[in-house]
């Protein structure tokens, strides 16, 4: 768990009422409401479970998982013998707790010199905004940041993430349209290490996971990396849109495939009313950890991942 | 990565009683499993729900129709109802005979919008249309720079009034469209949450000032459950006239596109299917019907394949397996061919029932360069006849591919398996195809 500090506290209930604000805005839309559904349930029954089925559904655990929650659920209700439905939530609360949290803090550099984050992901999940937040981030917590732009592909999105470099005072290592993006990490690693930079947050291009040539691209960016920094300080970051479904396992699967295994994600658009929920079926099957969440276009609608308002917010 | 919903129905309908026919309890049975497929393929759970009511009353309706495979008839019932949601007849894009027409395009953050709208300019201008781009999204970091570069890159041209009000710059560019004999304007809007009032009131607002003869919503066909909330809401505030589907490219199955065309009832109209500008297709209901089932896209695969095999080998190769004399050498040839069309899990997921077929065969790519590795071993002989390879000759293959004897035991089974099917493949065309996966 993350230590709680009194920022951070402050921090986290901004978040939850940004969090419900979105929420509230649709709720009249939103069937999937439990406290709805316990609310009617007189019992715990079929019915009740059925309920939370459909809320898991639609909020995009899919349903492999959501079967697998509540199969452990229905152990949980006959062996303690619960027989209030308010205590059913509280128990399939702490069965979705289990499977998302983790114990490592997302913020953590490594104590031996530059670490290096190569940010990834399909087209438009909030690479290049998520890279502009997080150097603000880190710059925050004093630590010496760098952003380089290896989208070299798409449209001005060198450009993007140069405005995002003003905006957060940070290094900025640009490369020119159409030049090859491992050559421009490399530079960026090795001028990085020379200017005694913490962290540098390398912004790819989006790609699709089944497009093999692409990923072979990205799998180059780490290995060249890896030539100025020992591989044990380069982190993969897959970013996720919120907003995707069941493919977001595919693209956990493809992604970790190519890059040697995915550190941590950071999912982007939860300030909208999708409710993000393939990270638990993602969490549950890969056992990939996140990291951060993106609550919105401005510079610090970044939060680290914190697992209780999460799913406090997933059952509001 | 799915198994066909065909196969998992042939083993539905293989445990029940009343096996051959359709009984009111196979169909529960076998809705469960068609329900499971929407699911999995994103499709909203209400709209799911919804869906399988209606078939089920079609398939106690079609309970006289004897003669074919209960599993092969209640496919070919959702199928074709699918078909006939997702929009049976193709619909085009709009445009007014009187110009300049207006095309306004909106959606989420990073939904493919100003993609979208280049490829729209790039297509119309090749029709002899004249085009005008504006850069109606003032608040992304370098939106209009990208914008300015897609109309370099297909030579059409972009009207931009930097961070002005979007409302203005729509009409400033109507006005200037009216002037210069333009016949299409498009407007690119920037991305925003269909639950920030502020944003979708700018929406209306341009609407009610440009009058657009199109309202396009772009969806990400990876968009999960939320599309209802996200499709709704567009339609709802802005009456839109039509949908695009973009990032069809990918393994997603899709299902946004029934959930979207169900809340909103508009056309899908156009797919994109990648990052050039020429990446764009009319939307197809039966590709999109068989990937949300899950049973695969044949259609698309065949097109793959006819983009990156070359027809003059694969004619070879197909005269070859015919009479029987596919050999290894043709299986690394083939490894190259398969290798240049994509990841090959995403290729399987194209053919209907290969999932099975493919079962414990060496799919994943790591597997796939050993395969090469041991081929490449081999001498030209043992590449033409592979009964000639012995104890003595596996044991040098092994040693010279980094391998062992079992990897080349498994291989060359594998390799006489394949063969097999493929003969099993090419005897009659799709009608060769194992049973319960013909094309309706
Ligand atoms: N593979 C693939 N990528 C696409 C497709 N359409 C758009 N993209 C990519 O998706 C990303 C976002 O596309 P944009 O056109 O910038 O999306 P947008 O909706 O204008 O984004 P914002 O204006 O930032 O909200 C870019 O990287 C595009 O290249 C598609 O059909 N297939
Ligand atoms: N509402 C919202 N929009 C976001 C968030 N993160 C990114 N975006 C927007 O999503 C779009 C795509 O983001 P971008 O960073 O260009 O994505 P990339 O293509 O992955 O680099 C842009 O319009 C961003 O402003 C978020 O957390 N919430
Ligand atoms: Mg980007
Ligand atoms: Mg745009």
């Amino acid at each position: 768990m993350l230590r709680i500090t009194p920022r951070r506290l402050v921090d986290q209930v901004k978040f939850f009422s940004k969090f419900k604000k979105g929420l509230t805005k649709t709720k009249e839309t939103l069937v999937g409401n439990i406290k709805k559904a316990v609310g009617l349930a007189a019992k715990v029954d079929d019915d009740l479970l059925d309920k939370i089925e459909q809320i898991l559904i639609e909020s995009d655990v899919g349903v492999s998982a959501s079967l697998k929650i509540i199969e452990n659920l229905k152990k949980k209700v006959a062996s303690d013998n619960i027989k209030d439905p308010e205590e059913v939530t509280t128990a399939l609360k702490a069965e979705i707790m289990a499977i998302v949290r983790s114990d490592r803090n997302p913020a953590t550099l490594s104590s031996d010199g530059l670490t290096v984050w190569v940010v990834m992901g399909v087209n438009g999940t909030g690479k290049t905004t998520s890279v502009g937040k997080l150097a603000k981030f880190f710059s925050d917590q004093k630590k010496e940041t760098m952003i380089a732009a290896c989208d070299t592909f798409r449209a001005a999105a060198v450009d993007q993430l140069e405005v995002w470099a003003e905006r957060s005072g940070v290094q900025f290592i640009r490369a020119k349209d159409g030049t090859d993006p491992a050559a421009v990490a490399f530079d960026a690693a090795t001028s990085a290490k020379a200017r005694g930079v913490d962290i540098l947050i390398i912004d790819t291009a989006g790609r699709l996971h089944t497009k093999t040539h692409l990923m072979a691209e990205l799998a180059k960016i780490n290995k060249v990396v890896a030539k100025v920094v020992p591989e044990k300080n380069i982190k993969s970051k897959l970013i996720l849109d919120g907003t995707t479904g069941q493919n977001g396992l595919s693209q956990v699967k493809f992604f970790s495939e190519a890059v040697g295994g995915i550190d941590g994600l950071i999912v982007t658009k939860l300030d909208g009313t999708a409710k993000g929920g393939v990270v638990i079926a993602i969490a549950e099957e890969m056992s990939v950890p996140i990291d951060f969440i993106g609550l919105g276009e401005q510079i610090d609608d970044l939060k680290p991942f914190d697992p209780e308002s999460y799913v406090a917010a997933l059952f509001e | 990565m799915f198994d066909s919903l065909t196969e998992k129905l042939e083993a539905t309908f293989k445990t029940l009683r009343g096996h051959g026919s359709l009984t009111d309890e196979n169909i529960k049975e076998a809705l469960k499993d068609i329900r499971r497929a929407l699911l999995d393929a994103d499709v909203n759970y209400k709209v799911a729900r919804d869906f399988i009511a209606e078939v089920e009353t079609e398939a106690i309706g079609a309970e006289t129709i004897r003669s074919v495979d209960p599993g092969q008839l209640i496919v070919k019932i959702v199928h074709q109802k699918l078909i006939s949601l997702l929009g049976s007849q193709t619909s085009d894009v709009y445009i007014s005979e009187h110009p300049p027409s207006v095309i306004m395009i909106c959606g989420l953050q990073g939904s493919g919008k100003t993609t979208l709208s280049s490829k729209l300019a790039l297509r119309y201008k090749k029709k002899g249309k004249k085009v005008l781009l504006v850069a109606a999204d003032p608040y992304r970091p370098a939106a209009i720079k990208q914008l300015q570069t897609l109309g370099k890159q297909i030579d059409v041209d972009v009207f931009e009034m930097g961070q002005a009000n979007p409302v203005e710059i729509c009409q400033k560019a109507l006005s200037q469209a009216s002037k210069q004999f333009v016949d299409l304007v498009i407007l690119d809007t920037a991305g925003r949450l269909h639950i920030d009032d502020e944003l979708m009131d700018e929406l209306a607002e341009i609407k009610k000032s440009v009058k657009p003869q199109e309202l396009l919503l772009v969806a990400d066909a990876m968009t999960g459950q939320d599309a209802v909330n996200v499709a709704g809401t567009f339609h709802e505030k802005l009456e839109i006239t039509g949908v695009c589907l973009s990032k069809m490219d990918g393994d997603a199955r899709g299902g946004a596109a029934l959930s979207i065309k169900r809340v909103t009832g508009c056309p899908i109209k156009l797919v994109g299917v990648g990052e050039k500008m020429t990446d764009l297709e009319a939307f197809h209901p039966e590709r999109v019907a068989s990937r949300i089932l899950g049973m695969g896209d044949i259609v698309s695969l065949v097109e793959k394949a006819q983009d990156t095999i070359d027809v003059k080998e694969a004619a070879k190769l197909e005269k070859k397996l015919r009479k029987s004399q596919f050999t290894l050498d043709d299986f690394y040839q083939q490894i190259q061919q398969l290798k240049k069309m994509g990841p090959l899990e995403s290729l399987m997921d194209m053919i209907p029932g290969a999932g099975k077929l493919m079962k414990g065969a060496t799919i994943d790519p790591k597997s796939m360069v050993r395969v090469e590795a041991m081929i490449l071993s081999m001498t030209p002989g043992e590449r033409d006849k592979p009964q000639i390879i012995n104890g003595s000759r596996r044991k040098r293959i092994a040693k010279g591919s980094g391998t062992t004897v079992q990897d080349i035991n498994k291989m060359l089974k594998q390799f006489g398996q394949m063969k097999k099917m493929l003969k099993s493949f090419t005897k009659g065309g799709l009608r060769g195809l194992p049973k319960g996966i013909s094309p309706f």
